[in-house]
């Protein structure tokens, strides 16, 4: 049921820029999905089709960028992606220090979307 | 033909859902209301520890302390009947089939409650490590369990779910000696996602480490 409900959301967000900028037909959604959030482009798609029936994204493309997890170390100041689902320690690919932060991965935006 | 435009829309998903969220936090802070919002698998043990927890905070001496839980079900009322036994206010939100409870629902579920003699507000979510951690309840604080046969190696598979709690509760303590589950790693696994998070160690069923989790709760909530 999650996917529904986003699905939703993300319809009415799409809706919305859609009338905004009059459009007439809404062909692709492009959606930033960080790694962590986990959702399935599939099921997104299928419930897309599903709601968005006789409105004008009925029939668009959904696409989803995933996000990998991106870090940021405090001590060095060197950016590096890496997974969190891995049993590893979680250090610093530069200088091995622990004092890293999460700057990406999380996402769960509405990009952008082509439209007539 | 009209041509094909792109439109820029970098809009949040949960942007709405985060509005309504403050909202909430802004209701709880009209009578000083502190939300807990607890979550887990199913089975994990979230109604012990709630049981538990009301016990303790009533021990401890701080029977001042007024207690209320929410108990969102995707469909029953078996957890609220068990709290209201409890002699706590208790009132059954149905999710109607969602996997998680989010902070519209939360909104509508407060005006049943008496916020006033309330300190404590304790959510208790659906079972579910994943969809519950990326919805924002209003709660002020996120706590998760775990229970010790579940397994170890679960920081691995819910990432998102570990970062997002302030406290794991390990509970079924008791099943320590009797599997493979190893302690040091569940910590080591759970501090990568989330250096913070404070772990505690407990058994609903002997009532071992429950006071510690209690005192830390009580702390958090300002008592």
């Amino acid at each position: 049921m999650h996917e529904l409900g986003i699905t939703h959301e993300i319809l009415e967000i799409v809706l919305r820029y859609a009338r905004r900028h009059r459009v007439t037909q809404v062909s692709k959604v492009l959606l930033e999905i960080g790694e962590l959030s986990d959702l399935e482009q599939e099921w997104i798609q299928h419930y897309f089709d599903a709601i968005s029936r006789g409105s004008v994204a009925e029939g668009a493309r959904i696409e989803v960028k995933k996000l990998p997890c991106r870090f940021f170390c405090r001590k060095c100041g060197n950016e590096f992606v890496t997974t969190l689902t891995k049993d590893e320690p979680l250090i610093c690919y530069g200088c091995g220090s622990e004092a890293v932060e999460m700057i990406s991965g999380s996402e769960y935006t509405v990009k952008s979307m082509e439209a007539t | 033909m009209s041509e094909v435009r792109l439109i820029q829309i970098e809009e949040d998903i949960q942007a709405d859902n985060r509005i309504e969220a403050k909202k909430v936090r802004s209701r709880l802070a009209e009578t000083g209301t502190f939300m807990l919002n607890l979550m887990s698998s199913p089975g994990s043990g979230k109604t012990s520890l709630i049981l538990k927890t009301i016990e303790a905070v009533r021990s401890i001496g701080s029977p001042a302390i007024g207690m209320a839980v929410i108990e969102a079900d995707m469909d029953s009322q078996v957890d609220a009947e068990t709290i209201l036994e409890a002699g706590i206010p208790a009132v059954q939100l149905r999710t109607g089939g969602f996997c998680h409870v989010d902070s519209y629902m939360v909104a509508k579920t407060l005006p049943s409650l008496d916020l006033e003699p309330i300190n404590l507000l304790i959510l208790e979510n659906v079972g579910n490590l994943i969809c519950p951690a990326q919805s924002d309840t209003g709660a002020h604080c996120n706590v998760m369990i775990l229970s010790v046969p579940e397994g170890d190696d679960k920081p691995l598979k819910y990432p998102l779910m570990f970062r997002e709690c302030e406290a794991l509760v390990v509970n079924k303590a008791d099943y320590l000696q009797m599997g493979d589950f190893d302690m040091d790693s569940l910590c080591r696994r759970a501090k990568k996602l989330n250096p913070e998070i404070e772990i505690f160690e407990v058994s609903c069923k002997t009532g071992a480490g429950v006071q510690q989790w209690t005192e830390w709760l009580l702390e958090r909530i300002g008592r």
